[in-house]
Formats: C-alpha cells, sequence, structure tokens
C-alpha cells in the first residue's frame, strides 16, 4: 500500500512530523514502513507555460519550435513531441532547472536555432511510465485550461509529496485504505480522523425504478446496492485526482473510472461503474457462476469459469466477475451516458477462490478477500455518486436499488486490567488501558478494570481477547514491557543420546579430514534413480514427486545423498580443487507407494565422497590418492565410534566399480556401501578416482548401546600365532579372517593381517596373506595344548574352506 | 708398599686422562681395578705385613681404588658426553621445511550456527525436537491457527506432495506435535532446528531449500515479558553481550500478539550503517504469545497455559554474523567457502 502523506493530510493532521519520524512510529507501532519516497525530489524551476506559437523547426522534419509564455517571459524552446500544440498548458523545464535524475536544463543549439528549456512529460518529471495515462506516455503532459501560468508544476503534479510503502501483514487489512491508515496515526499521534463529505444532490429520477436487483445467495452476497447516475460526461478526472492515483500506483483513466478507483481508495471499498446502457436488461441479478460459461474481463481475457465464482449478471448473462474484474460486455467507455455503480459486500473466501483460480489479482480483490468494512460499502457509494455528480456532470438517481442482509453489529470483547498484565508482564492501569482504547477510537463500556470494548467493524481482525491484548501492547509500546524471565519449573535441557552421537560423529568425520556439507533435499528425477544404496534398493522403495515442482532439477526428494555429493565434488573439481572429502548427515525420502498417499519414511543416512590425493608432503615425495581403503577405513572408524563390527562384502552395485565396492553389513542386514564410482559415473560427472560411502546412520545408530557393559581388563598373559597362507589371487582376506575367526574358537580374541603379497617366490595366481592370531582368557594362563588345537583346527578349515596352503 | 701403591695411583690416573674412548678407558679400568690388576696384588700380599701396617696398607689400597674409579668414572662421563654431543650434532635437522599436514575437516557454517543456538537453549534448559520434512496440511498449517483458504497462506507458497502432504514451509509443524505428545498438561520447553521449503527461486537472498530454528515455551502463568527476557538473553549470548533488542508489531497466524524482533547492528553499534540500512536495527526473529487456537488445538487449555514461540532462519543469522552475501554458498558447498569457517 503507497500512502502519500499530501492526501493522508485531509483526514488526520500530521503537519508537525516529519515523514521519517511519522514512517518511525507507524513502524514500532504496528505496520511496516518500507520505504520513504519523495515523488520527484529534484524537480525545480519547471513551471506552467502556454505555448503562444508552435512551427516546424526550420532544419528537422520532427522538432518543433515554440515560443513558450510562463508569466513573465516568453521562452524559445524546441520540442519533439508529437502531441505538443499551439494553445496548450504544458510543463517547461527553464534553464537552470534541474530535473530527476540529474539532468541539467541548458540554453542550447539544436540544428542550429536555440533553444531555452526543454518542455518535460511526466515520465521526465520523475513520475513512473507505468502509472503514468496512457495517452501521453509517447508525448508532453498538457494542464487544464484554467491552470494559471508561472505556477511550478511541482505543486500542480503533487511533485512535493512524500509516500511511504507500508507492507501489510494479512491481518491489517484495515490499513489498505487512506481511512484505515489515517485512524492508524491518529491513535498513535493522539489526533482525530476527519471523514469525507459523503451528501449529494439527487435528481428526480429512483434507483429502484431505473434497475432491479436480485442476490441468490445471501451467504455469498450479503449487500448489493446499485446506484444510478444519468447523463455523465466522460473526461480527465481532475488533476489533483490523477495525482493521487500515480502517487498510489493506479494510472488514470478517465472521470467514472478514476472515481471508483479513488474511493477504493479513500475507503477500502472496492466498487464499480458499469455503462447503464449496456446493462440492456435493467436488472442485476447476482449468482454463482455455472461450470463453463464464459466472461470476457476488462482484461480482454476470456475466462471460462469454474462454477464457485460469483458473477453479477443482467439476467441472462455474466457482466462482471464479482469483487474481482469487470466484464468487457458492461465496461464504462468515452461514449457512456449513464452509470450503474455497485457497493457490493462479497464473501472473502469466495472471491479469494475466485481470483486464485483465475490467477487474477485486482485492488478490488486483494481488499475483498482479505475482508471489508460492513459499515463502509454505502459510505463509499454515496461518496463515489458525490464525486460523479462533482466532476463527471452526473445525475444522481434517488436512493439505492439493493439487495441487504449485511451484519453490520460492532464485535464485543471483554477485556480486564490483571488479565492484560498476566499476559504482558506489566503494570498498565485501568486509566491507561482506558485512554489506549480511546486512541484507538475504540467504543467501550468500562467497570473499574472490567472493559467492554465494541470493536469497530474496520478492524475485522479483531475478535479475541489475544486480538486486543495486542492492540493494547503495541499502542501502550512493546518497549515499555519489561525483560523478565520464565519463572516455570526448571528444566535439564540435555541433548538425547542419538543427538549426541550425532555431533560426535559428525566430530569424528571431521577430525578424519572430512568437510560436511548440506545439499538440496529435492533433486531431479534422474538422479533418483542413481546411486541407491543397496540396502535402499532391496526395499520397494519410490521418490516423492512434487505435484508441481519449479524445475526438473528440484522435482524430486532424494533417495541418496551420494549423487547431491558427487555432484558437489564435480563442481569443485571444475574450479581446480582437486582433493576433496565430503561427508553429510541428512536425509532421504523413501516412499513405499508409487502414488503417495502417506508421510514417506525420512531416515538419516550418512555418506561421504572423497576424490583426488589424500595425503601429501612434497618435498619427502610422499603423495597417497584417495583409495578404497582410506573409505573403508573411515567407514570402520564410523563404526568404532558406534561401538559395532561391520561385515564388508565384495558386491556388484549400480553405479559402482565392479571390483571395488563392498556392500556393508551388521548383524547379517545390509546396512549401506562403499566403493569406487563407476569409471562411467566418473566420467559423467568429470571426475578421476571417487571413492564414496553411505549408511544407514539411523539403523546404525538405534543398534548402539548407551552404556557398554564393563569388560575386564585381561590380567593373564595373551599368546600370539602368526599364521601365513599361500591362497587364490581372487579369495578376500575378510573371509579368511572370519574363517580362522570362527574356527580358532572362543580364545581367539583377535586376528590381524600383517601382510599381504604377491609377486617373487609365489607361484603364478597365488598371494600370501599373513595373519597374526591373539590367544586370551581373561581369567586364567592358557596351555599351549588348547592353543595348539586350536591353530591346528584354524589351518585345517582355511585349506578346506580356502584352498590355502600354510607358508612355512 | 706405600710407595707402591702411590706410584700405581699416579700411573692409572695418567692412563685415564690419557685415554680417548671408551674403550681405552674400560682397557685401564680392567688393567688396574680388575681381579688380576696390580692393586688387588698388593692386597694379596698385605699377609706378610705386621698387624700394625695392614690396616694402614689396608686403607691406602683402598683410597687408591677409589680415586682412580672416580677418575675412571669422570673420564667415561666426559667421554659418553661428547659421544652424545657428536651425535646430536650429526642428528640435526632443518626445522625450517614444512611439517607433515594434518588432514582437517570440519563443520558446515549452518551446522555451526545450529549448534551454538542449540547449546544457548539447552544452557536455559530447553529441549532439542525434530519432525517431519514431508509434512500434513494439518500439522503445517490448518494446526497453527491457518484453515483452509486463510489469506496467509499466500506468505509462504509451499511444494505440495499430495492434496493434503506437503514440503514443511516452517518447522513449526513441530512444536504442534510436540505439545501434542505432552498432552495438554505438561510444561513444554523446546527449540526445532530443520530444513524448510518454500517455492522460491534461487537468488543471492532466497533459497528453496533453508534452514529455521523455532522455539516454543508453554506453562501457566508466561508473560510477554518472558519472551523478551529469554531473547534478550539469547540475543546477547549469539552476537554479544552488549546489545540490545526491540520488539516491532507483526503478524503470524499462531501467534497473538505478534511481533518481530530486531537486535541492534553488530557493524554499526546500532549508530546506522549499510548492513542496517541506516535503522541501527537488525531483524533477527519473529515470535509472540502462542494464540489461543492453537493451544486448544493442541490440547492446552488457554485458559490455564500460556506460551511464547519464536523462530529464525539460520541463513540469515549466519549472513549477519559472517557476513555471507550469498544465500547459494551455503548449498553450493564450495570447498573456499566452507573451510573459511573452519577452526583447523
Amino acid at each position: 500500500m503507497y500512502v502519500s502523506l499530501n492526501w493522508l493530510k485531509q483526514y488526520v493532521d500530521i503537519d508537525n512530523i516529519t515523514p521519517e519520524e511519522l514512517a518511525e512510529k507507524i513502524t514500532r507501532s504496528g505496520i511496516e514502513v518500507e520505504s520513504i519516497e519523495r515523488v520527484a525530489p529534484e524537480s525545480t524551476n519547471v513551471v506552467v507555460g502556454y505555448v503562444e506559437s508552435c512551427e516546424q523547426h526550420p532544419n528537422a522534419d520532427k522538432l518543433n519550435l515554440c515560443q513558450i509564455n510562463v508569466g513573465t517571459e516568453t521562452y524559445q524552446i524546441i520540442c519533439g513531441a508529437p502531441n505538443i500544440a499551439q494553445g496548450q498548458k504544458i510543463a517547461a523545464a527553464l534553464p537552470g532547472a534541474r530535473l530527476p535524475g540529474g539532468v541539467k536544463i541548458k540554453k542550447a543549439k539544436l540544428r542550429g536555432v536555440e533553444s531555452h528549456g526543454m518542455v518535460c512529460s511526466l515520465q521526465e518529471l520523475g513520475i513512473d511510465e507505468k502509472f503514468v495515462p496512457k495517452d501521453v506516455t509517447d508525448g508532453i503532459f498538457v494542464f487544464p485550461e484554467d491552470t494559471e501560468v508561472g505556477t511550478p508544476v511541482a505543486e500542480l503534479l503533487n511533485l512535493d509529496d512524500v509516500i511511504l510503502e507500508l507492507g501489510l501483514t494479512p491481518n491489517r487489512a484495515d490499513a489498505m485504505s487512506m481511512l484505515g491508515v489515517a485512524y492508524e496515526v491518529a491513535a498513535i499521534l493522539g489526533k482525530e480522523v476527519n471523514q469525507p463529505e459523503e451528501t449529494y444532490q439527487t435528481s428526480d429520477s429512483k434507483a429502484a425504478d431505473l434497475v432491479s436487483v436480485k442476490v441468490e445467495d445471501a451467504e455469498l452476497n450479503p449487500y448489493y446496492g446499485a446506484f444510478v447516475i444519468e447523463d455523465v460526461t466522460i473526461a480527465p478526472s481532475p488533476l489533483w485526482m490523477r495525482n493521487y492515483l500515480m502517487a498510489a500506483g493506479i494510472r488514470p483513466i478517465n472521470n467514472v473510472v478514476d472515481i471508483t478507483n479513488y474511493v477504493l481508495l479513500v475507503y477500502g471499498q472496492p466498487l464499480h461503474a458499469f455503462d447503464y446502457d449496456k446493462v440492456a436488461t435493467k436488472e442485476i441479478v447476482v449468482r454463482s457462476a455455472k461450470q463453463g460459461e464464459k466472461i470476457q474481463t476488462l482484461d480482454d481475457q476470456e475466462r471460462t469459469l469454474k462454477g464457485d465464482e460469483i458473477v453479477i449478471t443482467n439476467g441472462n448473462e455474466p457482466i462482471a466477475l464479482a469483487g474481482v474484474m469487470g466484464g468487457a460486455n458492461s465496461e464504462v467507455s468515452d461514449d457512456t451516458k449513464n452509470v450503474l455503480l455497485e457497493a457490493a459486500f462479497f464473501d472473502a473466501r469466495a472471491i479469494r477462490r475466485s481470483s486464485k483460480h483465475h490467477n487474477l489479482r485486482s485492488e478490488a480483490s486483494a481488499r475483498y478477500e482479505k475482508g471489508i468494512d460492513p459499515n463502509r460499502v454505502q459510505r463509499a457509494g454515496a461518496y463515489a455518486a458525490r464525486l460523479l455528480a462533482e466532476y463527471a456532470g452526473g445525475k444522481v438517481a434517488q436512493g439505492i436499488a439493493a439487495f441487504d442482509e449485511l451484519d453490520r453489529e460492532e464485535k464485543q470483547v471483554k477485556i480486564d486490567t490483571a488479565s492484560v498484565n498476566n499476559r504482558l508482564g506489566t503494570t498498565i492501569s485501568d486509566e491507561e488501558i482506558a485512554s489506549i482504547l480511546t486512541k484507538l477510537q475504540f467504543g467501550f463500556e468500562q467497570d473499574n478494570s472490567q472493559f467492554t470494548v465494541f470493536v469497530p467493524t474496520r478492524r475485522g481482525d479483531i475478535s479475541l481477547f489475544e486480538d486486543m491484548l495486542e492492540e493494547i501492547a503495541r499502542i501502550y509500546g512493546y518497549d515499555n514491557i519489561p525483560y523478565t524471565l520464565p519463572e516455570g519449573e526448571a528444566f535439564a535441557g540435555k541433548l538425547t543420546t542419538k543427538q549426541y552421537l550425532k555431533r560426535q560423529l559428525k566430530q569424528y568425520l571431521q577430525g578424519a579430514g572430512l568437510m560436511e556439507t548440506i545439499t538440496y533435499s529435492l533433486t531431479s528425477k534422474k538422479r533418483t534413480e542413481m546411486l541407491v544404496s543397496p540396502d535402499v534398493s532391496e526395499q520397494a522403495v519410490f521418490p516423492v514427486k512434487l505435484k508441481m515442482p519449479m524445475s526438473e532439477e528440484h522435482s524430486h526428494l532424494r533417495l541418496s545423498i551420494i549423487p547431491e555429493l558427487v555432484n558437489t565434488l564435480s563442481y569443485n573439481v571444475a574450479r581446480k580443487q582437486e582433493n576433496l572429502g565430503y561427508f553429510e548427515f541428512g536425509r532421504v525420502f523413501l516412499s513405499n507407494e508409487e502414488q503417495i498417499t502417506e508421510q514417506p519414511n525420512e531416515t538419516a543416512r550418512l555418506a561421504g565422497a572423497l576424490t583426488g590425493t589424500w595425503m601429501e608432503q612434497p618435498w619427502q615425495q610422499e603423495k597417497k590418492p584417495v583409495d578404497f581403503y582410506v573409505a573403508k577405513g573411515i567407514v570402520e572408524g564410523i563404526f568404532a565410534q558406534l561401538d559395532l563390527g561391520p561385515v564388508f562384502q565384495q558386491a556388484q552395485v549400480d553405479g559402482y566399480h565392479p571390483g571395488r565396492t563392498a556392500t556393508v553389513s551388521l548383524n547379517g542386514k545390509v546396512v549401506g556401501v562403499v566403493g569406487q564410482l563407476h569409471p562411467t559415473v566418473q566420467k559423467a560427472f568429470d571426475l578421476k578416482e571417487t571413492y564414496v560411502f553411505d549408511l544407514d546412520i539411523a539403523y546404525l545408530m538405534d543398534q548402539y548401546e548407551e552404556v557398554p557393559s564393563f569388560r575386564t581388563i585381561p590380567r593373564h598373559p595373551s599368546v600370539t600365532r602368526d599364521i601365513a597362507l599361500a591362497v587364490d589371487e581372487a579369495a578376500h582376506a575378510g573371509d579368511i579372517q572370519r574363517t580362522i575367526q570362527e574356527a580358532g574358537g572362543e580364545l581367539v580374541q583377535q586376528v590381524q593381517i600383517f601382510d599381504v603379497y604377491q609377486g617373487e617366490h609365489m607361484e603364478a595366481g597365488k598371494k600370501s596373506i599373513a595373519y597374526t592370531v591373539l590367544y586370551q582368557d581373561p581369567t586364567r594362563t592358557l596351555t599351549d595344548e588348547e592353543v595348539e588345537a586350536s591353530y591346528n583346527n584354524i589351518i585345517e578349515n582355511v585349506k578346506a574352506k580356502h584352498d590355502a596352503e600354510l607358508r612355512s | 708398599m706405600r710407595e707402591k701403591l702411590e706410584a700405581l695411583q699416579a700411573e692409572a690416573i695418567e692412563k685415564v686422562q690419557s685415554s680417548d674412548n671408551l674403550q681405552s678407558l674400560q682397557d685401564v679400568r680392567v688393567a688396574y681395578l680388575g681381579k688380576k690388576g696390580p692393586i688387588t696384588e698388593v692386597l694379596r700380599g698385605m699377609g706378610k705385613l705386621s698387624p700394625e701396617e695392614r690396616p694402614v696398607i689396608g686403607e691406602l689400597a683402598n683410597k687408591v681404588r677409589e680415586a682412580i674409579a672416580t677418575a675412571l668414572d669422570n673420564k667415561k662421563n666426559l667421554l659418553e658426553e661428547a659421544a652424545l654431543n657428536e651425535q646430536l650434532q650429526k642428528e640435526a635437522i632443518d626445522v625450517t621445511l614444512p611439517g607433515r599436514p594434518v588432514k582437517a575437516g570440519g563443520p558446515h557454517l549452518l551446522t555451526s550456527i545450529i549448534e551454538e543456538v542449540e547449546d544457548l537453549f539447552l544452557g536455559m534448559g530447553f529441549e532439542i525436537k525434530e519432525g517431519p520434512e514431508v509434512e500434513t496440511d494439518y500439522f503445517n498449517f490448518e494446526a497453527l491457527n491457518l484453515p483452509q483458504d486463510h489469506p496467509a497462506r499466500d506468505m509462504q507458497d509451499s511444494f505440495y506432495v499430495t492434496d493434503h502432504l506437503l514440503l514443511r514451509t516452517q518447522t513449526s509443524p513441530v512444536q504442534a506435535r510436540t505439545m501434542r505428545e505432552y498432552d495438554g498438561n505438561k510444561a513444554i520447553k523446546m527449540i526445532c532446528p530443520g530444513i524448510v521449503y518454500r517455492r522460491d527461486t534461487d537468488d543471492a537472498t532466497h533459497s528453496h531449500q533453508f534452514t529455521q530454528i523455532e522455539g516454543l515455551l508453554v506453562d501457566k502463568n508466561v508473560r510477554m515479558s518472558d519472551l523478551k527476557g529469554v531473547l534478550l538473553e539469547f540475543s546477547r549470548k549469539l552476537f554479544g553481550a552488549d546489545r540490545e533488542i526491540r520488539l516491532r508489531p507483526s503478524f503470524f497466524p499462531f501467534t497473538e500478539p505478534s511481533v518481530e524482533v530486531d537486535v541492534t547492528c553488530k557493524v554499526c553499534d546500532g549508530k546506522g550503517c549499510n548492513v542496517c540500512k541506516h535503522t541501527g536495527w537488525i531483524e533477527i526473529l519473529g515470535a509472540g504469545m502462542v494464540h489461543s487456537n492453537v493451544l486448544r488445538m493442541s490440547g492446552y487449555d488457554p485458559e490455564e497455559y500460556s506460551g511464547f514461540a519464536f523462530g529464525m532462519g539460520v541463513e540469515r543469522i549466519a549472513m549477519l554474523k559472517y557476513g555471507v552475501d550469498d544465500i547459494r554458498h551455503f548449498y553450493t558447498n564450495d570447498v573456499r567457502f566452507l573451510s573459511q569457517y573452519h577452526k583447523a
């Protein structure tokens, strides 16, 4: 909402306050002033001039040589505007003038002829082109004939005005009008509100004889009033009115339309002017639209109606989309003689639906959908009738042809001083409350500290105790509320185990050299189909799809973090950042329905991606690229943080290198994957060797035992045995390790691989793996015999299961 | 014999002094103090002495022995020290060469802010709650006093998944869920950090995904002054002990009264600068007293309980606190951005 302060002055006294101070006060007590703008701060030395003569420039076809009389002197000015003509009154910028944008007017020679100034368009005087009347957008502005020559144009065009832009929250629909803003300012400054003069002279005609009004559904349209104004003359509206409309961001059109818009801005009450003669049936029927019914609106769009819109009809066909926009078939035009003026109250929800459905927002719908004041409908109509008589020469018929079931009652809200103070933490007195209610111009009855407030109907947002509480608090001043701390019982704030673990895991990964990322949850369909961890893809899961995505790239919720991390690596590598280690602790969204109806399973995953050099010490010639074991080591560390033991198994996973990928399992359940990206995926993302891991961290955290049971610290010595085995080069060390562990029996505490070798001294196709087996019993010293027995069993088993040979 | 012993001592000490390595020193030790050495020999011949002479010579012999041993030890220490010094000299390295780098990761800036805020509120006795990001229309809107067709729904255009499921536009549904969980008869002190989504085109100041932290306190006799007190405490801990706050009226459907909270600008100390658009204040939070409809819908009797709620955008806090100029940085994850905020 744009508020012209020159205009506002007519309703409330703001003479003794600067625009900046006023804006600050408005902002602090209820409505944010988003900007303070002067219409044209730099226009000086621009005055009204009379075009005494206008001839073609001797050396230029498109220029005119004009003699402009500004009262004291006559200036020769060359003007290129196509609409300039002898006898006009125009805006002349004289030498020394400054125009918006820093333009300085000087004496100049144009094609050999001297020019002493410039004739200005409204745009050149600082008015935004979109608000300039259409007939003068391409030329100069022409003042009415009775304008006095020599008058500074700043006054005439309201260029000295200051415009406040209000950022209105949806509850403050009352401030979508000059009167509403006046009430707000009056409450803040402790002033009165001056009401417009709404009386008018009537003709002998009676509105009820000229038109009949019928409303089918009083819920949707509790009041419809039709004024009839005969014998109007369509012309430009008075300059002051055009100025205010432009200041408010509305383009002037003609006197009739401008008056409806002007009154809408004053009262917040939308009005619509029909060409009475085009409503040939002399009948207004308000009803719900029929499905498939068509109407051409004033913006020249043909609209097919859905069925739940309210339409104004002539009894046969729609002539307006009620509360949103008029129809072309009943539009006021230059030939209009008689006007049917609608002042109505429509149901807010119905207008909102209608406006939303047709994606059509107007000044009218913006007000209707937020709720208008039932007590201003007729007043606004009357004021418009008065203005139509005054500025369009119309004769106003007596009375209003109306349908009226409108509730105009004021709501009552009871408040008491103690409750107000209890809720605010203040010590406001009864007198202060009474004084605040008076400032707000709310009627009330007071019984000591009990108040019954009669809320004016302009404030449709107030119906409850807390609504009144807010009114009192904001006028009392939030700065005057003290600072206290809650008095309730003290809680101990503490992270839950999982919150704690999440932090701990993140810290571990940071310590391990990975940086945390946060990537978008919304991704493309294509990315939901790639690099999904086998524990996810083995379930029947579907990605969650948006109904109306803004773009293909953000149309589905992710099933995996990995594609986002890989994309992040790719982004960085493309910027010459080549050695990267990232992790993300985030959610994926798994639905088990192809057509989603229920909330999906949102589950936490912990994923990482690494590429480039992992360790480097150039002067010692050390350079270790990331490899599978770096990624696996990090994964093992994650499990160690949770005190869990993972099992890794070679696996074929889509998008992963077939020979360098393992599933990660816990208790026989696959919980994730670690491996190298498939070279084709790497290539698609312009990456070199890249390793990733992806774990169902939600499940893993569930398995964590909060207080692990105590393990006795061994007091008896341990025994170790080394076993070197020759096995097939494709054999998996981990499988053999598990065999050793199982065959060794309970005494085996640990099996470690200390050497892997292939090459000289080894048969082709074979490799050597050496293990150290650690035996221990915490309660006693072991005997040679039992260790020997275990050892022999191990050898027997590895020979049998892995075709291993013992190396001596 | 006395002369012989004294001569032996002089001779041995002379040899000790002239030894220049540990081996020759050891040879001297063996030669003079060994079982076959001259001193032992002297002592063996003591039987031939008179009873008066025996203790005198014995004592002398021991003195000579000790003197030689002491000389040997001293010389040994000297030689060892010299050897050590020589070794240390050989071991010297160029300490100006660079060290072996330790790979250092770090948290995302948003995580740092979230954890900082969490810790502040944990310290004030709040717990941390989470909720789903794909939310029902009921919890995202209706339970928060935003019925169908409410004009305030325009304030936040949403990503719908079905007619009744959407990506949450705020973390407030977690408040409604928590109130339900607490059965309408327990006090609540919680904050809920989380990711939210709105239909915005990504640019320097808008992001279709962003992070909020909201808080809720419900108890008997909660006052608006308590909200001011808690937010002042929070703002001072987060932005500095000399910060002030102010409340401006605003509108949120789920609170009434509703306010926006400004903190004095850190850059200019409230004097006015470009960062605070010359107002001296920077908006950091939305807040208010929980609307009675919200309390009632979630099972709390507004006659008995009252509460306050507040919410902030984590990206905005990060941008203010660290001067980050483009919200997209948080989601692009450029390593040159991420690593600026690591303490490594």
